[in-house]
């Protein structure tokens, strides 16, 4: 029940946070460096930020862990129905088991992209 | 709907008046997001983010930006059958239900398009640059 309706949820963002965000970075791509500075300045970070670059910051940064969660959430669990739609893992136990599994992948996955992400911050 | 064979009088007549092809697109779009999504995400992590000249180079190669044109249309499509079941499901009322897969459609079919005239600007921006471009 909860892989289920979480697949729903997490599809939902994507397709509509994930997309919008996703067209947003290549509008600003296309529209020339001074345009994709401002968009990485709303987004992610404001060299000279003012108290609405703070906030849009950490509101980009966690729109964009939850969009990294909401992703391998949606991919785990659409690889779990993949099997499932081969008439495989419908016995309890292990239905269950894979159910649990796409949840705690997708907050480890989430976790090591965002290290990586963090690690190269602060070493680049 | 055929008046022939017993599939051919069935055919298109489910709940949702149209058989497997949806289904199937379903998981075949997944397919493509699968390859295409985690090669995106994966060139995301390695690019430098902050450097315009930097991304607008990555994404106007040529292979890039078929790849990004290619995603576009996997992930919109996906998209749109996925939020299409969802409205099926959820939004009750023929008025509303058709008011919002008319939204949903101009929504998907809108955005890849706006997304690939970006992804054309971007792979095309010298030759908008030189005499007589865009």
């Amino acid at each position: 029940m909860a892989v289920s309706i979480f697949h729903r949820i997490t599809g939902d963002g994507l397709a509509i946070a994930g997309v919008l965000l996703f067209l947003w970075w290549l509008c600003a791509i296309a529209a020339g460096p001074e345009a994709y500075a401002a968009f990485v300045a709303c987004v992610w970070h404001d060299p000279d930020a003012g108290t609405f670059h703070q906030v849009t910051n950490i509101l980009g940064k966690i729109v964009l862990v939850g969009l990294t969660w909401a992703f391998f959430q949606h991919l785990f669990s659409g690889l779990r129905h993949l099997v499932l739609d081969t008439g495989a893992g419908y016995e309890l136990k292990i239905n269950r088991l894979w159910s649990i599994l796409v949840f705690v992948g997708a907050i480890l996955s989430t976790a090591a992209v965002w290290l990586y992400i963090a690690k190269e911050a602060l070493h680049g | 709907m055929g008046n022939g064979t017993r599939l051919g009088r069935v055919r298109g007549l489910g709940s949702s008046h149209h058989g497997t092809g949806h289904w199937l697109q379903q998981r075949l779009t997944a397919l493509g997001n699968l390859l295409l999504v985690t090669w995106f995400l994966v060139s995301l992590l390695r690019l430098p983010l902050a450097d315009h000249g930097a991304v607008a180079r990555w994404a106007s190669n040529p292979t890039v930006a078929l790849g990004l044109i290619l995603l576009i249309i996997s992930v919109f499509w996906h998209f749109r059958l996925g939020l299409q079941v969802m409205i099926e499901d959820y939004v009750h009322g023929e008025a509303t239900r058709l008011l919002a897969l008319v939204i949903l459609n101009f929504y998907a079919i809108g955005g890849a398009a706006f997304g690939i005239f970006a992804i054309v600007r971007i792979a095309l921006a010298p030759a908008a640059l030189g005499p007589g471009g865009m």
